[in-house]
Protein backbone atom coordinates (compact mmCIF):
# COMPACT_ATOMS: atom_id res chain seq x y z
CA UNK A 1 0.00 0.00 0.00
CA UNK A 2 1.50 3.64 -0.87
CA UNK A 3 2.26 5.58 2.00
CA UNK A 4 3.03 9.11 2.63
CA UNK A 5 5.12 10.02 5.32
CA UNK A 6 4.63 6.79 6.53
CA UNK A 7 0.71 7.25 6.82
CA UNK A 8 -0.63 5.31 4.23
CA UNK A 9 -2.35 7.40 1.79
CA UNK A 10 -5.98 6.60 2.11
CA UNK A 11 -6.04 7.45 5.14
CA UNK A 12 -3.97 10.54 4.72
CA UNK A 13 -6.60 11.26 1.65
CA UNK A 14 -9.45 10.24 4.07
CA UNK A 15 -8.64 13.04 6.66
CA UNK A 16 -7.98 15.77 4.31
CA UNK A 17 -11.27 15.42 2.68
CA UNK A 18 -12.76 15.18 6.18
CA UNK A 19 -10.49 18.75 7.39
CA UNK A 20 -11.62 20.35 4.15
CA UNK A 21 -15.48 19.45 4.98
CA UNK A 22 -14.53 21.01 9.00
CA UNK A 23 -12.90 24.31 7.50
CA UNK A 24 -15.99 24.73 4.90
CA UNK A 25 -18.44 24.90 8.16
CA UNK A 26 -15.51 27.28 9.91
CA UNK A 27 -15.04 29.06 6.84
CA UNK A 28 -19.26 29.84 6.62
CA UNK A 29 -19.56 30.29 10.14
CA UNK A 30 -16.33 32.73 10.78
CA UNK A 31 -17.47 34.70 7.18
CA UNK A 32 -20.77 35.55 8.77
CA UNK A 33 -19.28 36.40 12.54
CA UNK A 34 -16.56 38.50 10.71
CA UNK A 35 -19.82 40.39 8.71
CA UNK A 36 -21.46 40.64 11.99
CA UNK A 37 -18.51 41.71 14.07
CA UNK A 38 -17.16 44.02 11.28
CA UNK A 39 -20.32 46.18 11.34
CA UNK A 40 -22.41 45.65 14.17
CA UNK A 41 -19.29 45.13 16.82
CA UNK A 42 -21.79 42.84 18.01
CA UNK A 43 -19.96 39.53 18.66
CA UNK A 44 -22.34 37.07 17.84
CA UNK A 45 -22.47 33.84 20.62
CA UNK A 46 -25.97 33.33 19.09
CA UNK A 47 -24.25 32.15 15.88
CA UNK A 48 -24.06 28.60 16.88
CA UNK A 49 -27.43 28.53 17.84
CA UNK A 50 -28.05 29.76 14.08
CA UNK A 51 -26.67 27.18 12.46
CA UNK A 52 -28.22 24.73 14.79
CA UNK A 53 -31.60 26.03 14.09
CA UNK A 54 -30.94 26.19 10.28
CA UNK A 55 -30.38 22.57 10.24
CA UNK A 56 -34.10 22.16 12.54
CA UNK A 57 -35.66 24.34 10.72
CA UNK A 58 -35.07 21.90 7.29
CA UNK A 59 -35.66 18.47 9.26
CA UNK A 60 -38.63 20.15 10.38
CA UNK A 61 -39.64 21.36 6.94
CA UNK A 62 -39.04 18.20 5.94
CA UNK A 63 -40.81 16.46 8.65
CA UNK A 64 -44.04 18.15 8.99
CA UNK A 65 -44.11 20.23 5.26
CA UNK A 66 -42.94 17.53 3.17
CA UNK A 67 -39.85 19.98 2.02
CA UNK A 68 -37.13 18.82 0.66
CA UNK A 69 -33.64 19.11 0.80
CA UNK A 70 -33.16 21.70 -2.25
CA UNK A 71 -35.98 24.04 -1.50
CA UNK A 72 -34.95 24.05 2.61
CA UNK A 73 -31.49 24.81 1.22
CA UNK A 74 -33.29 28.03 0.49
CA UNK A 75 -35.95 28.51 2.46
CA UNK A 76 -34.19 27.25 6.00
CA UNK A 77 -32.13 30.09 5.63
CA UNK A 78 -34.06 32.75 4.72
CA UNK A 79 -36.18 31.57 7.46
CA UNK A 80 -32.84 31.70 10.25
CA UNK A 81 -32.09 35.29 8.73
CA UNK A 82 -35.66 36.73 9.18
CA UNK A 83 -35.71 35.43 13.22
CA UNK A 84 -32.15 37.26 13.07
CA UNK A 85 -33.65 40.31 11.98
CA UNK A 86 -36.65 40.40 14.44
CA UNK A 87 -33.95 39.76 16.83
CA UNK A 88 -31.51 42.70 15.51
CA UNK A 89 -34.48 45.26 15.66
CA UNK A 90 -36.13 44.33 19.00
CA UNK A 91 -33.37 43.90 20.60
CA UNK A 92 -29.62 44.12 19.63
CA UNK A 93 -30.27 47.53 18.35
CA UNK A 94 -30.52 48.94 21.47
CA UNK A 95 -26.44 47.61 22.42
CA UNK A 96 -24.80 49.63 19.61
CA UNK A 97 -22.35 51.99 21.13
CA UNK A 98 -22.28 50.17 24.22
CA UNK A 99 -19.12 48.01 25.18
CA UNK A 100 -19.26 44.97 23.09
CA UNK A 101 -19.17 42.97 26.41
CA UNK A 102 -23.46 43.77 26.29
CA UNK A 103 -23.97 42.25 22.91
CA UNK A 104 -21.62 39.29 23.68
CA UNK A 105 -23.81 38.61 26.94
CA UNK A 106 -27.52 39.54 25.41
CA UNK A 107 -26.39 36.72 22.39
CA UNK A 108 -25.19 34.23 24.75
CA UNK A 109 -27.98 34.36 26.87
CA UNK A 110 -30.07 33.91 23.50
CA UNK A 111 -28.05 31.04 22.00
CA UNK A 112 -28.71 29.66 25.76
CA UNK A 113 -32.90 29.89 25.44
CA UNK A 114 -32.96 28.56 21.83
CA UNK A 115 -30.60 25.50 22.74
CA UNK A 116 -32.56 25.37 26.12
CA UNK A 117 -35.81 25.02 24.14
CA UNK A 118 -34.86 22.57 21.40
CA UNK A 119 -33.40 20.51 24.10
CA UNK A 120 -36.82 20.53 25.70
CA UNK A 121 -39.08 19.81 22.35
CA UNK A 122 -36.13 17.12 20.94
CA UNK A 123 -33.56 15.68 23.58
CA UNK A 124 -30.29 15.86 22.85
CA UNK A 125 -30.07 12.80 20.36
CA UNK A 126 -29.22 13.72 16.73
CA UNK A 127 -32.21 13.35 14.15
CA UNK A 128 -31.40 12.09 10.99
CA UNK A 129 -31.78 14.37 7.73
CA UNK A 130 -30.77 12.03 4.66
CA UNK A 131 -28.86 13.46 1.65
CA UNK A 132 -30.75 14.39 -1.06
CA UNK A 133 -30.91 11.14 -3.91
CA UNK A 134 -28.84 13.30 -6.15
CA UNK A 135 -25.84 12.87 -3.97
CA UNK A 136 -26.12 9.82 -2.28
CA UNK A 137 -23.15 7.26 -2.81
CA UNK A 138 -19.83 7.96 -3.64
CA UNK A 139 -17.19 8.30 -6.41
CA UNK A 140 -14.12 5.96 -6.55
CA UNK A 141 -11.54 8.86 -7.73
CA UNK A 142 -8.52 6.09 -8.14
CA UNK A 143 -6.22 7.01 -5.22
CA UNK A 144 -9.55 7.82 -2.63
CA UNK A 145 -12.89 6.70 -2.15
CA UNK A 146 -15.00 10.36 -2.17
CA UNK A 147 -18.59 10.14 -0.74
CA UNK A 148 -20.83 12.91 -3.00
CA UNK A 149 -22.14 14.47 -0.95
CA UNK A 150 -19.55 15.78 1.01
CA UNK A 151 -17.60 16.74 -2.01
CA UNK A 152 -20.95 18.72 -2.80
CA UNK A 153 -20.16 20.55 0.75
CA UNK A 154 -17.44 21.42 -0.64
CA UNK A 155 -17.78 22.90 -3.50
CA UNK A 156 -21.20 24.27 -2.00
CA UNK A 157 -19.33 26.34 0.76
CA UNK A 158 -16.31 26.97 -1.65
CA UNK A 159 -19.30 28.86 -3.86
CA UNK A 160 -20.75 30.87 -1.04
CA UNK A 161 -17.55 32.03 0.32
CA UNK A 162 -16.46 33.46 -2.58
CA UNK A 163 -20.09 34.49 -3.96
CA UNK A 164 -20.06 36.49 -0.16
CA UNK A 165 -16.45 38.08 -0.65
CA UNK A 166 -17.45 39.08 -4.23
CA UNK A 167 -21.03 40.70 -2.62
CA UNK A 168 -18.81 42.21 -0.21
CA UNK A 169 -15.61 43.18 -2.53
CA UNK A 170 -17.29 44.04 -5.84
CA UNK A 171 -20.35 45.64 -5.49
CA UNK A 172 -21.95 48.80 -4.63
CA UNK A 173 -23.76 47.30 -1.25
CA UNK A 174 -20.05 45.79 -0.13
CA UNK A 175 -18.88 49.13 -0.53
CA UNK A 176 -21.02 50.49 1.68
CA UNK A 177 -20.64 47.59 3.85
CA UNK A 178 -16.89 48.30 4.27
CA UNK A 179 -17.23 51.80 4.30
CA UNK A 180 -19.64 51.32 7.22
CA UNK A 181 -17.19 49.28 9.35
CA UNK A 182 -14.45 52.09 8.76
CA UNK A 183 -16.78 54.82 10.20
CA UNK A 184 -20.91 54.47 9.89
CA UNK A 185 -21.67 57.79 11.19
CA UNK A 186 -19.76 59.48 7.69
CA UNK A 187 -21.95 56.76 5.54
CA UNK A 188 -24.98 57.77 6.19
CA UNK A 189 -24.04 61.13 6.49
CA UNK A 190 -24.51 60.38 3.01
CA UNK A 191 -27.59 59.57 2.64
CA UNK A 192 -27.10 55.83 3.12
CA UNK A 193 -30.21 53.83 5.08
CA UNK A 194 -27.00 52.37 7.55
CA UNK A 195 -29.79 51.28 10.27
CA UNK A 196 -31.22 49.10 7.61
CA UNK A 197 -27.61 48.18 6.76
CA UNK A 198 -27.04 46.89 10.27
CA UNK A 199 -30.20 44.81 9.95
CA UNK A 200 -29.08 43.33 6.74
CA UNK A 201 -25.41 42.58 8.04
CA UNK A 202 -26.81 40.79 10.86
CA UNK A 203 -29.98 38.83 8.47
CA UNK A 204 -26.61 38.15 5.86
CA UNK A 205 -24.34 37.06 8.97
CA UNK A 206 -27.38 34.34 10.43
CA UNK A 207 -28.88 33.38 7.28
CA UNK A 208 -24.94 32.30 6.23
CA UNK A 209 -24.81 30.37 9.59
CA UNK A 210 -28.15 28.86 9.05
CA UNK A 211 -27.11 27.81 5.49
CA UNK A 212 -24.08 25.63 6.97
CA UNK A 213 -26.52 24.13 9.09
CA UNK A 214 -28.39 22.76 6.37
CA UNK A 215 -25.73 21.92 4.51
CA UNK A 216 -24.26 19.97 7.48
CA UNK A 217 -27.74 18.38 8.23
CA UNK A 218 -26.98 15.48 6.04
CA UNK A 219 -23.55 14.97 7.74
CA UNK A 220 -23.92 15.11 11.62
CA UNK A 221 -27.32 15.10 11.77
CA UNK A 222 -29.46 17.43 13.61
CA UNK A 223 -28.83 18.13 17.15
CA UNK A 224 -29.78 20.78 19.25
CA UNK A 225 -25.93 20.94 20.80
CA UNK A 226 -24.72 21.11 17.55
CA UNK A 227 -23.69 24.42 17.39
CA UNK A 228 -22.33 25.18 20.45
CA UNK A 229 -19.95 21.80 20.12
CA UNK A 230 -18.92 23.44 16.81
CA UNK A 231 -19.13 27.91 17.98
CA UNK A 232 -16.11 27.22 20.28
CA UNK A 233 -13.42 26.12 17.60
CA UNK A 234 -15.26 28.64 14.95
CA UNK A 235 -14.55 31.87 17.27
CA UNK A 236 -11.16 30.58 17.48
CA UNK A 237 -10.88 30.78 13.82
CA UNK A 238 -12.00 34.05 14.31
CA UNK A 239 -9.58 35.13 16.38
CA UNK A 240 -7.07 33.71 14.14
CA UNK A 241 -8.04 35.25 10.80
CA UNK A 242 -8.71 38.85 12.64
CA UNK A 243 -12.07 39.60 13.69
CA UNK A 244 -14.06 41.63 11.16
CA UNK A 245 -11.68 40.11 8.29
CA UNK A 246 -13.98 38.47 5.64
CA UNK A 247 -10.99 37.30 3.26
CA UNK A 248 -9.55 36.34 6.82
CA UNK A 249 -12.25 34.58 7.90
CA UNK A 250 -12.51 32.39 4.91
CA UNK A 251 -8.96 31.28 4.07
CA UNK A 252 -8.45 30.87 7.97
CA UNK A 253 -11.57 28.17 8.34
CA UNK A 254 -10.33 26.31 5.41
CA UNK A 255 -6.47 26.51 6.74
CA UNK A 256 -7.58 25.43 10.19
CA UNK A 257 -9.44 22.80 8.76
CA UNK A 258 -6.87 20.98 6.88
CA UNK A 259 -4.95 21.70 9.55
CA UNK A 260 -6.71 19.94 12.35
CA UNK A 261 -7.27 16.73 9.62
CA UNK A 262 -3.51 16.46 9.10
CA UNK A 263 -3.21 16.14 12.87
CA UNK A 264 -5.51 13.58 13.12
CA UNK A 265 -3.36 11.40 10.81
CA UNK A 266 0.16 12.75 12.26
CA UNK A 267 -0.28 13.13 15.70
CA UNK A 268 -4.37 12.35 16.84
CA UNK A 269 -3.95 12.93 20.45
CA UNK A 270 -3.47 16.67 19.38
CA UNK A 271 -6.10 17.03 17.04
CA UNK A 272 -8.86 18.57 19.40
CA UNK A 273 -5.91 21.75 20.96
CA UNK A 274 -4.54 22.25 17.75
CA UNK A 275 -6.55 25.04 16.70
CA UNK A 276 -6.45 26.32 19.72
CA UNK A 277 -2.97 26.18 20.23
CA UNK A 278 -2.58 28.12 17.15
CA UNK A 279 -4.52 30.84 18.41
CA UNK A 280 -2.44 31.36 21.15
CA UNK A 281 0.36 31.72 19.54
CA UNK A 282 -1.26 34.06 17.07
CA UNK A 283 -2.54 36.23 19.71
CA UNK A 284 0.92 36.23 20.86
CA UNK A 285 2.81 37.38 17.41
CA UNK A 286 0.21 39.09 15.84
CA UNK A 287 -2.66 39.72 18.24
CA UNK A 288 -4.91 41.74 15.35
CA UNK A 289 -5.03 38.53 13.79
CA UNK A 290 -3.17 37.09 10.52
CA UNK A 291 -5.27 39.12 8.21
CA UNK A 292 -6.62 41.62 10.80
CA UNK A 293 -5.25 46.19 10.89
CA UNK A 294 -3.07 46.23 13.90
CA UNK A 295 -5.26 48.75 15.60
CA UNK B 1 -29.38 85.47 -5.40
CA UNK B 2 -32.73 84.89 -3.50
CA UNK B 3 -33.26 86.71 -0.50
CA UNK B 4 -35.45 84.43 1.55
CA UNK B 5 -33.32 82.26 3.86
CA UNK B 6 -32.29 78.78 1.90
CA UNK B 7 -30.82 77.38 4.85
CA UNK B 8 -32.41 78.78 8.45
CA UNK B 9 -31.15 77.56 11.72
CA UNK B 10 -33.15 79.24 14.86
CA UNK B 11 -31.99 78.71 18.62
CA UNK B 12 -30.15 75.76 17.75
CA UNK B 13 -28.98 74.47 21.26
CA UNK B 14 -26.77 71.25 21.52
CA UNK B 15 -25.58 68.93 24.34
CA UNK B 16 -22.33 66.48 24.19
CA UNK B 17 -23.68 63.70 27.12
CA UNK B 18 -24.94 66.73 29.43
CA UNK B 19 -22.14 69.30 28.62
CA UNK B 20 -24.41 71.91 27.07
CA UNK B 21 -22.42 73.32 24.29
CA UNK B 22 -24.76 75.56 21.94
CA UNK B 23 -26.65 78.02 23.45
CA UNK B 24 -28.96 79.25 20.83
CA UNK B 25 -27.59 79.78 17.35
CA UNK B 26 -28.85 81.74 15.19
CA UNK B 27 -27.99 81.33 11.24
CA UNK B 28 -29.55 82.69 7.96
CA UNK B 29 -28.09 81.24 4.73
CA UNK B 30 -29.34 82.46 1.60
CA UNK B 31 -29.72 80.43 -1.92
CA UNK B 32 -25.68 80.03 -3.40
CA UNK B 33 -24.36 82.05 -0.46
CA UNK B 34 -21.12 81.24 1.47
CA UNK B 35 -21.21 82.11 4.87
CA UNK B 36 -17.76 81.38 7.30
CA UNK B 37 -18.06 80.80 10.81
CA UNK B 38 -15.55 82.39 12.86
CA UNK B 39 -15.03 82.14 16.75
CA UNK B 40 -12.05 80.78 18.74
CA UNK B 41 -11.00 76.96 19.09
CA UNK B 42 -14.25 75.45 21.49
CA UNK B 43 -16.27 78.12 20.15
CA UNK B 44 -18.75 75.69 19.05
CA UNK B 45 -18.06 76.19 14.94
CA UNK B 46 -17.82 72.42 14.49
CA UNK B 47 -20.19 71.77 16.71
CA UNK B 48 -22.71 74.19 14.91
CA UNK B 49 -21.62 72.14 11.63
CA UNK B 50 -22.41 68.75 13.33
CA UNK B 51 -25.36 69.76 14.86
CA UNK B 52 -26.98 71.26 11.88
CA UNK B 53 -26.18 68.24 9.82
CA UNK B 54 -27.55 65.76 12.68
CA UNK B 55 -24.30 64.06 13.64
CA UNK B 56 -24.94 65.24 17.26
CA UNK B 57 -28.40 64.08 17.92
CA UNK B 58 -29.03 65.33 21.72
CA UNK B 59 -30.22 69.16 19.77
CA UNK B 60 -33.01 71.54 20.42
CA UNK B 61 -34.41 74.48 18.46
CA UNK B 62 -35.18 74.34 14.53
CA UNK B 63 -33.21 73.51 11.23
CA UNK B 64 -34.90 74.28 8.21
CA UNK B 65 -33.29 73.09 4.58
CA UNK B 66 -35.61 74.92 1.64
CA UNK B 67 -38.66 75.55 4.95
CA UNK B 68 -38.38 72.01 5.61
CA UNK B 69 -37.62 70.77 8.68
CA UNK B 70 -34.98 68.63 9.52
CA UNK B 71 -34.20 68.61 13.23
CA UNK B 72 -36.52 65.54 13.69
CA UNK B 73 -35.21 63.48 10.47
CA UNK B 74 -32.55 60.38 10.68
CA UNK B 75 -29.34 61.35 9.34
CA UNK B 76 -29.48 60.02 6.31
CA UNK B 77 -33.02 61.59 5.65
CA UNK B 78 -30.98 65.23 6.17
CA UNK B 79 -28.28 63.96 3.48
CA UNK B 80 -31.26 62.92 1.00
CA UNK B 81 -32.85 66.73 1.74
CA UNK B 82 -29.70 68.39 -0.05
CA UNK B 83 -27.02 68.73 2.86
CA UNK B 84 -23.73 67.18 2.22
CA UNK B 85 -20.87 67.34 5.32
CA UNK B 86 -17.47 67.33 4.58
CA UNK B 87 -15.63 67.12 8.22
CA UNK B 88 -12.43 68.41 9.44
CA UNK B 89 -10.82 64.91 8.94
CA UNK B 90 -11.90 64.16 6.11
CA UNK B 91 -13.86 60.63 6.34
CA UNK B 92 -11.99 59.05 3.83
CA UNK B 93 -12.40 55.16 3.81
CA UNK B 94 -9.37 53.40 4.17
CA UNK B 95 -10.34 49.93 2.73
CA UNK B 96 -11.59 51.65 -0.14
CA UNK B 97 -9.72 52.87 -3.05
CA UNK B 98 -10.03 56.92 -4.58
CA UNK B 99 -12.17 55.79 -7.23
CA UNK B 100 -14.80 53.56 -4.37
CA UNK B 101 -14.44 56.46 -2.60
CA UNK B 102 -15.32 58.96 -5.02
CA UNK B 103 -18.54 56.40 -6.08
CA UNK B 104 -19.35 56.00 -2.53
CA UNK B 105 -22.04 58.58 -1.93
CA UNK B 106 -25.18 57.68 -3.50
CA UNK B 107 -26.81 60.13 -5.72
CA UNK B 108 -29.68 62.29 -3.57
CA UNK B 109 -30.67 64.70 -6.37
CA UNK B 110 -30.42 65.23 -10.00
CA UNK B 111 -27.99 67.92 -11.54
CA UNK B 112 -24.21 66.65 -9.17
CA UNK B 113 -21.16 66.58 -11.22
CA UNK B 114 -20.52 63.62 -13.23
CA UNK B 115 -17.57 61.44 -13.18
CA UNK B 116 -15.71 63.29 -15.49
CA UNK B 117 -16.33 66.53 -14.26
CA UNK B 118 -15.10 66.06 -11.18
CA UNK B 119 -12.15 64.52 -12.54
CA UNK B 120 -11.44 67.51 -14.92
CA UNK B 121 -11.55 69.44 -11.90
CA UNK B 122 -9.30 67.64 -9.76
CA UNK B 123 -6.69 66.04 -12.27
CA UNK B 124 -4.74 64.27 -8.76
CA UNK B 125 -7.56 61.90 -8.26
CA UNK B 126 -7.98 61.09 -11.74
CA UNK B 127 -4.00 59.79 -11.59
CA UNK B 128 -4.46 57.95 -8.43
CA UNK B 129 -7.92 56.55 -8.79
CA UNK B 130 -6.54 53.17 -7.74
CA UNK B 131 -4.76 54.31 -4.86
CA UNK B 132 -6.21 53.23 -1.27
CA UNK B 133 -8.46 56.44 -0.24
CA UNK B 134 -5.40 57.32 2.75
CA UNK B 135 -2.55 56.86 1.21
CA UNK B 136 -3.01 59.61 -0.66
CA UNK B 137 -1.88 63.04 0.64
CA UNK B 138 -3.63 65.69 3.02
CA UNK B 139 -4.50 67.86 0.41
CA UNK B 140 -5.37 65.86 -1.62
CA UNK B 141 -7.77 64.00 0.66
CA UNK B 142 -9.07 67.30 1.33
CA UNK B 143 -9.91 67.42 -2.09
CA UNK B 144 -11.25 63.67 -2.19
CA UNK B 145 -13.59 64.81 0.40
CA UNK B 146 -15.06 67.48 -1.43
CA UNK B 147 -15.11 65.65 -4.68
CA UNK B 148 -17.24 63.10 -4.03
CA UNK B 149 -19.77 65.08 -2.32
CA UNK B 150 -19.91 67.27 -5.20
CA UNK B 151 -21.54 64.07 -7.49
CA UNK B 152 -24.26 63.05 -5.20
CA UNK B 153 -26.49 66.66 -6.14
CA UNK B 154 -26.63 67.93 -3.11
CA UNK B 155 -27.10 72.13 -3.05
CA UNK B 156 -25.62 72.69 0.56
CA UNK B 157 -21.80 72.00 1.08
CA UNK B 158 -21.04 72.12 4.99
CA UNK B 159 -17.40 72.51 5.44
CA UNK B 160 -15.03 71.98 8.39
CA UNK B 161 -12.16 73.54 8.28
CA UNK B 162 -11.20 72.62 4.62
CA UNK B 163 -7.53 74.11 4.76
CA UNK B 164 -6.24 72.27 7.61
CA UNK B 165 -2.60 71.80 8.25
CA UNK B 166 -2.48 71.77 4.21
CA UNK B 167 -0.03 73.63 2.44
CA UNK B 168 -0.32 77.19 0.76
CA UNK B 169 -0.38 75.77 -2.81
CA UNK B 170 -2.90 73.58 -2.00
CA UNK B 171 -4.95 75.62 -0.11
CA UNK B 172 -4.91 78.35 -3.09
CA UNK B 173 -6.30 75.17 -5.19
CA UNK B 174 -9.33 74.34 -2.72
CA UNK B 175 -9.92 78.13 -2.95
CA UNK B 176 -10.30 77.75 -6.50
CA UNK B 177 -12.51 74.79 -5.94
CA UNK B 178 -14.94 76.78 -3.92
CA UNK B 179 -15.19 79.99 -6.07
CA UNK B 180 -15.73 77.15 -8.73
CA UNK B 181 -18.77 75.85 -6.92
CA UNK B 182 -19.51 78.82 -5.83
CA UNK B 183 -20.24 79.64 -9.44
CA UNK B 184 -22.24 76.47 -10.13
CA UNK B 185 -24.65 77.87 -7.14
CA UNK B 186 -23.92 76.15 -4.37
CA UNK B 187 -24.78 77.09 -0.92
CA UNK B 188 -21.67 76.75 1.29
CA UNK B 189 -21.21 77.17 5.42
CA UNK B 190 -17.76 76.72 6.08
CA UNK B 191 -15.52 77.21 9.54
CA UNK B 192 -12.45 78.48 8.58
CA UNK B 193 -9.53 79.32 10.48
CA UNK B 194 -7.53 81.01 7.44
CA UNK B 195 -8.64 84.82 7.09
CA UNK B 196 -7.14 85.29 3.81
CA UNK B 197 -9.15 82.21 2.46
CA UNK B 198 -12.26 83.04 4.01
CA UNK B 199 -12.35 86.62 2.46
CA UNK B 200 -11.58 85.00 -0.93
CA UNK B 201 -14.64 82.87 -0.74
CA UNK B 202 -17.03 84.14 1.64
CA UNK B 203 -20.32 86.30 1.18
CA UNK B 204 -20.96 87.09 4.84
CA UNK B 205 -19.21 85.98 8.14
CA UNK B 206 -20.42 85.03 11.43
CA UNK B 207 -18.92 85.36 14.59
CA UNK B 208 -19.46 82.76 17.40
CA UNK B 209 -18.56 82.93 20.86
CA UNK B 210 -19.13 80.26 23.43
CA UNK B 211 -21.58 78.50 21.87
CA UNK B 212 -23.62 81.56 20.44
CA UNK B 213 -23.58 83.71 17.74
CA UNK B 214 -21.98 87.29 18.75
CA UNK B 215 -22.02 89.18 15.23
CA UNK B 216 -22.28 88.90 11.52
CA UNK B 217 -21.15 91.19 8.70
CA UNK B 218 -20.96 91.43 4.98
CA UNK B 219 -17.17 89.67 3.75
CA UNK B 220 -16.30 93.43 2.43
CA UNK B 221 -15.99 94.47 5.61
CA UNK B 222 -13.43 91.86 6.87
CA UNK B 223 -10.44 94.04 6.37
CA UNK B 224 -12.20 97.30 8.20
CA UNK B 225 -12.60 95.07 11.21
CA UNK B 226 -9.49 93.28 11.42
CA UNK B 227 -8.42 94.63 14.74
CA UNK B 228 -11.86 94.02 16.39
CA UNK B 229 -11.84 90.62 15.45
CA UNK B 230 -8.31 89.82 16.12
CA UNK B 231 -9.58 91.29 19.92
CA UNK B 232 -12.21 88.70 19.87
CA UNK B 233 -10.55 85.78 18.48
CA UNK B 234 -7.65 86.03 20.56
CA UNK B 235 -5.12 86.08 17.04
Amino acid sequence: MNTIFGVPAPALYGQVLLGLINGSFYAMLSLGLAVIFGLLRIINFAHGAQYMLGAFVAYLLLFYGGVAYWPALILAPVIVAGVAIVIERTMLRRLYGLDPLYGLLLTFGLALIIEGLFRYWFGTSGKPYAPPAALTGGVNLGFMFLPIYRGWVVVASLAVCIGTWLLIEKTRLGAYLRAATENPVMVQAFGVNVPLLLTLAYGLGAGLAGLAGVLAAPIYQVSPLMGSNLIIVVFAVVVVGGMGSILGAILTGYMLGLLEGLTKVFYPEASNIVIFVIMAVVLLIRPAGLFGREA
Amino acid sequence: MSEAPYLEVRGLQAWYGESHVLHGVDLDIREGETVALLGRNGAGKTTTLRAVMGILRKREGAIRLKGQDLLRKPLHHVARAGLGYVPEERGIFASLTVAENLLLPPKVAEGGMSVDEIYALFPNLHERRTSQGTKLSGGEQQMLAIARILRTGVTTLLLDEPTEGLAPVIVQRIGDVLVELKKRGMTILLVEQNFRFARKVADRFYLMEDGRMVGSFPGHELDARMGELQEVLGV
